[in-house]
């Protein structure tokens, strides 16, 4: 009688897949972004974000005749190579997604393209790996990222010293593939337009201690600390302790450090500091707000708009090309992200979807203003801030 | 004037983060050691176990502040201490039942606990992570500074600033108090002497009647206390953050097998050893000779024997040598 049950059961459970695999399938995304490590305070809002373009997507109706787009998180780690390669390989052969929403910083980013994208030729879009060496990585034509080249940032930010008449500054970076990437750029504008660094001093993250890293800046001097790490990591614990020692008052901070967690805390005594951040202004971003707030997600996070239009651009890419496949994505990506075309905003895939279906083109704008150029990445504008009275200031947008 | 303003520079960039984070790193090496000791395995999931004391800690704290106690200048988290304590001691005597005791009983080898600990290592961390969250978490209060870098040149007319954080004095103050109430306890109360006893005999101190499951418990007592207090007061001093005090985790053995394993006095040394390796042999002794040397030798150049990429690799080098020309630490702590 048991066994009978169970086999009755066992039937009954096959006739229903097979009953749902016959009215719509289910074509899946890989979202690989570092749920554990040193951005995981980051990575729940990013993923929130992309699935919530896909869920948009779904909600439409207008997708690819009765295919529904699914996500398979994975742990990107954001620093183990290794650990991200074996979480990329297990999305493709087990999982079977089609394309990578990911990978997020630039070392495993690298890592997961040249060992699971480019040999099973699956397109991957970043949300935030900014690294410049990823410009001219062999990938291709799978790479994709809606986050800025950081040799756009290193521009941006010796521009603004410039700007303010600093010639003289002490550099500390966290110690990976953004850091190192980000630092290079930087240091070699602010040099060639007549600037100095003192010492260009490494950090690692989530270490125990910082106060050998700023005696040796301290000694080096400058005239403010350039930090080019992670707000909730090593380059807030780079800021602490040189406040903590009297060693800077003034940080000018790239991207990475960008956190409403690290004014809330700090920000009082960061009087006057400064940075940079990719930011969106507009439209787009405003459009974003309305649909995260209304989904309860926290849209206002780092990097959580490149994630949604990373996602969005996978799934309009799949429409252009009429199929959901690795090969629609990679083929078409570039036609959608940018012009001629109708502007799409956030919250209006369901009419992007309903335009490529009839044959039309789109330019879809998103909440960052996507524009791909070169190789297939975002070309960036940039939010100047300043902290004033322990909170953020914007001062232009370049 | 001049030596003076060279020597506190050197004071408030080396000699008392080194000695704050000396403090630190001791007294989690003292829990690490006394496992060893006693208990006979090392224990990955100490830096979790912190962790997971400093968390309690942190919720009672903010019951405290949300009821408006407070200590004036001290932090409030001192006064929830003993509750962190409480809650870790009952997640670490739990798992000895479920966990550790069943090894135990089958007289497994060392290295089979040591795996275990990882298992319990990872369990810890994501019971921190669930119940608190992966992000930084504040809940110093108080005054955050003895004296300030800025306060300090107006008070001394010097051109260098010297900064003593709160966290700091407080944390050498507890370190030397705990270390003294831990000495009195193993080498005058009876339950100290049984417990060295068992660590250095299992079989005799059975036969002379000790209550091994006893020992085992106050031992894991006072891991507890000894974690709760190293995670506080670190957390106090930088920030808590669950993802670092799995990274403290290094640096803590490392200072427990400088010192020697096994060896409480060692396990102290071994933390200043290390941190001081860390803090000092990378600095950049520009600032300082400038002061120090006449002005035609200031020297240009940072004078740093080394860039501070190398500073974990100064640690266990020294480490290296350490074990190469006494295999049991400093202290003559048990072989590895």
């Amino acid at each position: 009688m048991k066994k009978m049950l169970l086999a009755t059961v066992a039937t009954a459970l096959t006739a229903g897949t097979a009953y749902a695999a016959a009215h719509s399938s289910e074509t899946k995304i890989g979202v690989i972004l570092g749920f554990t490590g040193p951005i995981e305070s980051l990575t729940p809002m990013m993923a929130d974000s992309a699935e919530l373009a896909l869920k948009e997507i779904n909600e439409s109706g207008n997708f690819l005749d009765g295919v529904t787009l699914g996500s398979v998180r994975a742990d990107s780690t954001c620093v183990d190579s290794a650990a991200a390669t074996a979480a990329a390989e297990r999305l493709v052969t087990t999982d079977g997604v089609v394309a990578i929403m990911g990978a997020d910083c630039s070392g495993v980013t690298g890592a997961v393209l040249s060992n699971v994208a480019v040999p099973n030729g699956i397109p991957m879009v970043s949300p935030s790996a900014t690294s410049p060496g990823l410009s001219t990585a062999e990938d291709n034509g799978l790479f994709f990222r809606t986050a800025p080249s950081d040799a756009r940032q290193g521009e941006v930010l010796s521009g603004i010293l410039a700007d303010k008449g600093i010639t003289s500054v002490a550099v500390t970076y966290t110690n990976n593939d953004y850091g190192k990437g980000l630092s290079d750029s930087f240091i070699s504008s602010f040099e060639a337009s007549g600037g100095t660094v003192t010492l260009n001093a490494p950090h690692e993250d989530n270490k125990a201690d910082y106060s050998a890293e700023i005696g040796a800046l301290a000694s080096a001097g400058g005239d403010l600390l350039v930090v080019l790490g992670y707000s909730d990591s090593g380059g807030k614990g780079m800021i602490q302790a040189a406040l903590d020692t009297g060693a800077f008052d003034t940080f000018m901070m790239g991207d990475g450090m960008y956190g409403d967690a690290l004014v809330a805390e700090l920000g009082a005594d960061m009087e006057d500091s400064f940075g940079a951040v990719p930011w969106s202004e507009g439209a787009g971003a405003d459009a974003f707000k309305t649909i995260t707030d209304a989904a309860g997600i926290n849209g206002e996070s780092s990097f959580t708009r490149e994630s949604y239009d990373a996602a969005a651009l996978i799934a309009l890419a799949m429409m252009a090309g009429g199929e959901a496949s690795s090969a629609a994505v990679k083929d078409n990506l570039l036609a959608v992200a940018n012009g001629p075309g109708e502007e799409i905003l956030p919250g209006e895939l369901g009419k992007a979807l309903q335009i490529l279906k009839d044959g039309g083109e789109v330019d879809y704008v998103g909440a960052t203003n996507v524009e791909l150029i070169g190789p297939g990445e975002a070309a960036g504008s940039y939010r100047y801030y300043t902290i004033k009275g322990g909170a953020y200031e914007t001062v232009d947008f370049r | 004037m001049e030596f003076l303003n060279g020597f506190v520079a050197l004071a408030n960039f080396v000699l008392i983060p080194g000695v704050a984070y000396g403090s630190q790193l001791a007294l989690g090496a003292l829990g690490v050691t006394l496992i060893y000791g006693i208990l006979r395995f090392s224990n990955f999931a100490h830096g979790d176990t912190m962790a997971f004391g400093t968390m309690c800690t942190i919720l009672v704290t903010w019951g405290l502040q949300g009821m408006g106690v407070s200590l004036g200048p001290l932090p409030t988290a001192l006064l929830a201490i003993p509750f962190g304590i409480l809650g870790c001691a009952a997640l670490i005597l739990f798992t000895d039942r479920v966990v550790y005791r069943f090894y135990r009983a089958q007289r497994v080898k060392p290295v089979i606990m040591v795996i275990v600990s990882m298992g319990v290592m990872f369990i810890y961390n994501g019971v921190t992570r669930f119940i608190i969250g992966t992000e930084d978490q504040n809940f110093a209060d108080g005054e955050r500074f003895l004296i300030g870098a800025r306060e300090f040149r107006t008070l001394t007319g010097l051109d260098e600033g010297l900064a003593i954080r709160t966290t700091q004095g407080l944390t050498v103050v507890t370190a030397v108090i705990v270390v003294a109430v831990l000495f009195w306890f193993l080498n005058r109360t009876r339950t100290g002497k049984s417990m060295r006893a068992y660590s250095d005999n299992e079989d005799l101190a059975l036969l002379s009647g000790i209550n091994p499951e006893r020992v085992v418990m106050v031992t894991w007592l006072i891991v507890a206390a000894l974690a709760t207090i190293a995670g506080v007061l670190y957390g106090l001093d930088k920030s808590f953050k669950p993802f670092t005090y799995f990274q403290l985790l290094l640096p803590i053995f490392a200072a427990a097998i400088v010192g020697g394993l096994g060896s409480p006095l060692g396990a102290i040394a071994g933390g200043f050893v290390i941190a001081f390796s860390e803090v000092a042999i990378t600095y950049a002794w520009k600032k300082v000779l400038g002061y120090w040397m006449p002005e035609s030798l200031a020297p240009d150049s940072l004078v740093q024997l080394m860039s501070t990429d190398y500073k974990f690799a100064v640690s266990f080098v020294i480490l290296l040598i350490v074990l190469l020309f006494r295999p049991t630490g400093l202290f003559r702590g048990k072989s590895v």
